[in-house]
């Protein structure tokens, strides 16, 4: 019957579509995968996101308006450290990622828990640096290039706070739920989005402060 | 389906003809149709751009709305007589001439626009054996400044120059976005706080032309309107006198009182600018004064007290530099 | 604790306004009276606000959009009235503190309000049949998409009545729309309306191109995609990389009004032609969002009612692609006159020019469908034809622009304005209406009253030139655009044509809704027996209309373009499948409802300043997407038998309507 589902024929594959089953289970069986697929193309729309705000940054980075410069205000070996937390809590993440696909629910926990640590460190160390600058007289407000670094050093911290939000949520359904497939679908999910963010810091880290004190 | 909806849009035809014909006429005799009858060079220039980039289009617009009309009723459904090819969905032939003619007239009317972009240039002064005049134009709510650096003179809502003198206008503004223009004599430039921009333009008729602001800034934009009366160089001469008739100057403290949000402001003469009084209006802006913190009275800072960003090219904004 | 809120924001002494609020409160009050009377609150609630089916939300998408045409063509002809009136001495009725929120109103509803969701509607409705899949990809976030966009309608609507509405124009340009300048709640309407609707646009972009690229029926290639779904991926591709744009650049805007902070300020090293970039870098792959959907739905209708082929296929295509790329470099031709220089003005006038070449291929593509076809005269035909003639004008004068010479004398005039409605009007707006028109029917059943709709179309055409051929005219007169009163007497009869035009218009929007009452009361006589009214070419045809709510018993296999068509031709359309499998299908959910409710206090909340709102609405937007993820039970199996029941009743039908035109 040519109204039965049937798997893609030759001729089709062969014409470069990269089709997969469609039979009446395919939705379920393809609902992770196309979530992850799914996920990559917000991460993209994000990085348009964060390249408008490079972009802003570009324009207005030497914008002082008479007041203080990037070298004026940036210490480096602070933000070393807290580069050091995000990038470890990558690898950490990592870790927590191969105890997933070896469906050891400890190791994802424990691991996730120390990601979210060190993630919330990098917080941490965000808001004490933006408290500080603020309570001495550098606050957003003070000028254009100001306005433009907290802007995009603060959209990097909120996408990372949001991520701990859903870590720790990650961590209280592993933990009550075990690993199963959803699970599993919005763990790589939220991988995508940790080390998008990581990579996202690194581009922060070059052309915000090295750049603006080498 | 039958003729009759058919025939009755065909009968749309003609009526949408003399709908679009006596909206033509409406618009008068080409005397107030400013576009199409400029009074300087620039205008002139760009009256031919535009009509030669009709004409280049019109060579595949007309085509296509004839063959719209054409083939929508010749290949009717009730028209059976027709040729009826169902499947036929390509033509090498059809698909080279529909990109290639199109391909052609883009390539010329993009070395039109190449060339012009260039010629028409605002900050490309204009070439005479005359000596240009310039003039600073400040835009504020809701009036025109203009000021005589070299006359020594200033004047709201109101413009003056000689026939066939080149004019070299600054152009800024002391609130929000604003833009320049003198609709029959050419191009429009915007006039932007804290910068200067530039626009070059020549009167080759004397008349009076109506000018304006050509984006919107506010409640009383509609009544941002002013003259450029255009004269002999005796009449220009006399205006300037004229200005220098009045009792008032245009220093930091009536710039100030000027700034303040008004409508409708009528003419208004002044007979002194304090020096480089522009440049201190560009500098001020970009240091936070505006009319509810208004400026100092001071003199001008020789020094631009802190750095400008975003230099776009052919645009100043330092006034050092040129 | 009401921030800035106070009795005063309501507008007691407009008699415009106090007069529109009495009418749309009482035929609010008589809608809930109404549905409270037949008992229709469950109902409601659980098959459409609830509705995570992409039909359902398609449809609510494009009533929101008829209600939203209507408001935005009140503020139209408001201003024609008044541009009609106020010549010399005279002030016509609408002061500009008026006048300038209803022109910045206007362009934002008809553009973020009304053509987008009449776009995103029939997208929805349509995408996922004629792909042979049985919904979006993620159909809960497409109905979380629906409510974002909902809270955007609430809030612009709200400004009318608690306060006041932007008067900046829709792009709300620096330094005006700072804080300084702008120190009333306008602009953060404007903001925040626009900000959320905007959200919910790239949820549903993201949607969008993955069911598409993810969810089509076996055997359907990417070349043997129907031309309306290739548009429709386009779009979403722009979508995508443009939307992000438009949410920085309003972001920085919201963090100069609220922050003190110095993006676009005059001073503090603040940069307003950043603004004006950025705004455009988004604007104008906006307006090709807006058109590319509409060039997809022409190619669907002229090849249906020609009973032909769609002429050149894949350089329709390629036309597209191209066109989507170059759209993102041409952003500067919005603002040639802020004094780039040659070489930059140069660049992008030619960049500008050249996406007219592979928009002269569709328009002759869909030429040479007509060509040598059986052309039946729908109403959906009416408005291609209007669509040739008006768009291609419109394209004209757009190439004109594009040249930098003649857009400084041309810029911000009513030429300008004349030309955008021209596109606008000519390409999106007949467009939707003809993608209206062609598939209403799959909707809901029943067809559209041909001869209203015919009507409707002649009266939006001949409507269309009286209203702004008189404009292009005023723009060569030297009249600028945002006037609110003027004193050349030549251009009072000019504007008093485009009065008239703007009536005929409202009359062709009047026959539209008469179509739609006169059509459903008539839905017994109309109706779409067949589920293929048209003896169309495409999937969506080959199911009932409208269709079951698992859209396909059995995911069809695609063996070409038209798919269905060739069905058709083979005889294998409409045939019983030997055997049903239970079939996968994802839960309604509230949840949407809620993010929405709670994204409108949220926005709410911050135009009004009141803080600990703002608070309450961020937490609780945060908490229902968590509590949403501790749901399990989003899905269930619908059971083979009862597809089976449904499908049978379909094929009797069917069966029975072949007998009767066999007798």
């Amino acid at each position: 019957m040519t109204n039965e589902v049937l798997t893609p024929n030759a001729h089709d594959v062969a014409h470069g579509h990269h089709d997969d089953h469609h039979d009446d289970h395919a939705h379920h069986h393809d609902a992770g995968p196309m979530k992850v697929y799914g996920f990559w193309i917000y991460i993209l729309s994000d990085l348009f996101l964060f390249a408008s705000i490079f972009a802003t940054f570009a324009v207005l980075h030497d914008s002082y308006a008479g007041g203080v410069t990037g070298k004026d205000i940036f210490e480096l070996p602070y933000v070393a450290v807290e580069t050091a937390a995000l990038l470890l809590s990558s690898i950490t993440y990592g870790f927590a990622m191969i105890g997933m696909y070896k469906g050891n629910k400890s190791q994802v926990l424990t691991w996730l828990v120390i990601t979210w640590l060190f993630g919330f460190s990098f917080i941490a160390m965000e808001v004490n640096e933006f408290h500080h600058l603020i309570t001495e007289g550098h606050g957003p407000d003070k000028s254009a290039f100001l306005s433009a670094f907290f802007t995009l050093v603060g959209t990097h911290g909120l996408h990372v706070t949001f991520g701990l939000i859903w870590m720790a949520t990650m961590i209280f359904q592993v933990s009550s739920r075990g690993i199963d497939a959803t699970i599993r679908t919005r763990l790589q999910c939220l991988s995508l989005f940790w080390h998008f963010l990581d990579v996202v810091w690194i581009c922060v880290f070059t052309i915000v402060y090295l750049n603006g004190v080498l | 389906m039958s003729n009759q909806p058919y025939t009755k849009f065909l009968r749309m035809v003609p009526l949408l003809g003399i709908v679009l014909i006596a909206t033509g006429l409406l618009s008068g005799c080409g005397g107030d149709v400013v576009l199409m009858d400029p009074k300087g060079q620039i205008g002139v220039s760009e009256k031919n751009l535009i009509l030669t980039a009709i004409g280049l289009m019109l060579i595949v617009v007309i085509p296509v709305i004839f063959m719209t009309f054409l083939f929508a009723w010749k290949y009717r459904a009730s028209n059976t007589e027709a040729t009826y090819t169902p499947d036929w969905s390509h033509s090498n032939l059809i698909e080279i001439v529909v990109w290639t003619i199109p391909c052609i007239i883009i390539i010329a009317l993009g070395i039109v626009t190449w060339n012009t972009s260039h010629s028409l240039d605002p900050h490309k002064p204009l070439e005479s054996t005359e000596k240009t005049i310039v003039v600073e134009a400040v835009s504020l709510d809701w009036k025109w400044l203009f000021i005589y650096p070299e006359q020594g003179v200033a004047s709201v809502n109101e413009l003056a120059f000689p026939v066939d003198v080149p004019v070299e206008f600054h152009v800024s503004s002391g609130s929000v976005m604003n833009s320049f223009f003198i609709p029959q004599l050419g191009s429009q430039i915007y006039a932007m706080a804290g910068m200067q921009n530039q626009v070059s333009l020549i009167a080759n008729e004397k008349g009076t032309y109506a000018g304006i602001s050509a984006n919107y800034s506010g409640p009383g934009f509609s009544d941002m309107k002013f003259n450029a009366i255009v004269g002999s160089k005796e009449d220009f001469n006399a205006w300037v006198q004229k200005a220098k008739q009045s009792p008032n100057a245009m220093d930091a403290a009536a710039y100030n009182a000027l700034a303040v949000p008004s409508e409708k402001n009528p003419v208004a003469y002044y007979s002194s600018v304090t020096p480089k009084l522009f440049d201190k209006i560009i500098k001020d802006v970009q240091n936070g004064a505006n009319a509810s913190n208004p400026a100092p009275t001071t003199e001008v800072a020789s020094q631009p007290q802190h750095e400008m960003s975003a230099d776009m090219p052919g645009m100043s904004m330092n006034h050092d530099q040129h | 604790m009401f921030g800035k809120l106070t009795l005063d924001a309501i507008p007691y002494h407009e008699p415009i306004l106090i007069g529109t609020f009495s009418v749309a409160a009482i035929m609010g009050f008589c809608l809930l009276a109404a549905i409270t009377y037949y008992g229709k609150w469950k109902y409601l609630w659980t098959e459409w606000l609830t509705t995570v089916d992409h039909k359902k939300i398609g449809i609510m998408y494009i009533v929101v959009a008829l209600l939203m045409l209507v408001r935005g063509f009140a503020d139209a002809i408001m201003m024609r009235t008044q541009l009609m009136l106020a010549h010399g001495d005279h002030p016509g009725f609408l002061p500009p503190h008026h006048y300038d929120q209803i022109f910045s109103a206007h362009g934002v509803i008809m553009i973020l309000f009304m053509a987008m969701p009449l776009m995103v509607g029939l997208m929805n409705i349509v995408v996922p049949l004629q792909i042979g899949a049985r919904d979006v990809a993620f159909p809960f976030l497409n109905s979380v998409s629906f409510w974002l966009f909902a809270v955007g309608v609430v809030l612009i609507n709200l400004s009318l009545f608690v306060g006041e509405f932007a008067r900046t124009g829709w792009l709300a340009y620096p330094p005006l729309s700072e804080i300084g300048y702008s120190p009333d709640v306008g602009v953060d309407y404007w903001i925040w309306s626009i900000q959320i609707a905007g959200i919910g646009t790239l949820l549903t972009g993201i949607n969008f191109f993955v069911t598409i690229m993810k969810l089509r029926a076996p055997g359907m290639t990417l070349m043997k995609m129907p031309a309306f779904i290739w548009s429709i991926l386009c779009t979403n591709i722009l979508i995508i990389a443009a939307f992000p744009v438009l949410t920085v650049t309003i972001a920085l805007l919201t963090l100069d009004r609220y922050f003190g902070m110095h993006f676009f300020t005059n001073d503090f090293g603040g940069n307003q032609m950043m603004y004006v970039n950025l705004i455009w870098v988004w604007g104008h792959p906006e307006v090709y969002i807006l058109v590319l959907p509409a060039f997809g739905i022409f190619s669907e209708v002229v090849s249906a009612y020609s009973h032909k082929k769609l002429f050149g296929y894949v350089s329709l295509v390629w036309a597209t692609a191209v066109i989507t790329i170059l759209s993102f470099i041409v952003w500067l031709h919005h603002f040639f006159t802020m004094g780039a220089g040659g070489n930059v003005n140069a660049f992008f006038g030619i960049a500008t020019m050249i996406i007219s070449i592979p928009t002269g291929l569709k328009i002759f593509n869909w030429l040479f469908t007509m060509y040598r076809g059986r052309i039946v005269f729908s109403p959906s035909i009416v408005w291609t034809i209007g669509f040739l003639v008006v768009f291609t004008i419109g394209g004209m004068t757009g190439v004109l622009l594009a040249v930098p010479g003649a857009d400084f004398v041309l810029h911000n005039s009513l030429f300008l304005i004349a030309h955008f409605h021209n596109v606008i009007i000519g390409g999106v707006v007949f467009g939707y209406l003809a993608g209206f028109a062609y598939w209403f029917p799959k909707a809901f059943g029943f067809t559209l009253n041909e001869k209203l709709g015919k009507a409707a179309a002649y009266c939006w055409i001949i409507g269309f030139f009286l209203a702004f051929v008189p404009l292009y005219i005023l723009g060569f007169m030297g009249m600028t655009r945002r006037l609110n009163h003027y004193d050349n007497p030549d251009w009072q009869p000019l504007l008093i044509v485009a009065f008239i035009g703007a009536v005929v218009i409202f009359a062709g929007i009047a026959f539209q809704f008469l179509q739609l009452f006169v059509s459903f009361r008539d839905r017994k006589q109309n109706e779409d027996v067949t589920g293929d009214p048209w003896n169309a070419r495409t999937l969506e045809w080959s199911v009932s209309s409208p269709p079951p709510f698992y859209n396909f018993a059995v995911i069809p296999t695609v063996h070409s373009l038209d798919a269905f068509w060739e069905m058709k031709k083979d005889g294998t359309a409409h045939q019983r499948p030997a055997k049903y499998n239970d079939i996968h299908m994802p839960r309604n959910s509230g949840v949407g409802v809620y993010v929405g409710a709670f994204s409108f206090l949220f926005g709410f909340a911050l135009i009004w300043h009141i803080w600990w709102l703002v608070a309450v609405g961020v937490l609780a937007t945060i908490i229902a997407v968590i509590v949403r993820s501790f749901d399990q039970d989003t899905d269930y199996y619908v059971p083979a038998a009862e597809v089976e029941r449904i499908e049978n009743l379909y094929y009797e039908k069917l069966a029975k309507h072949q007998e009767k035109n066999h007798d």
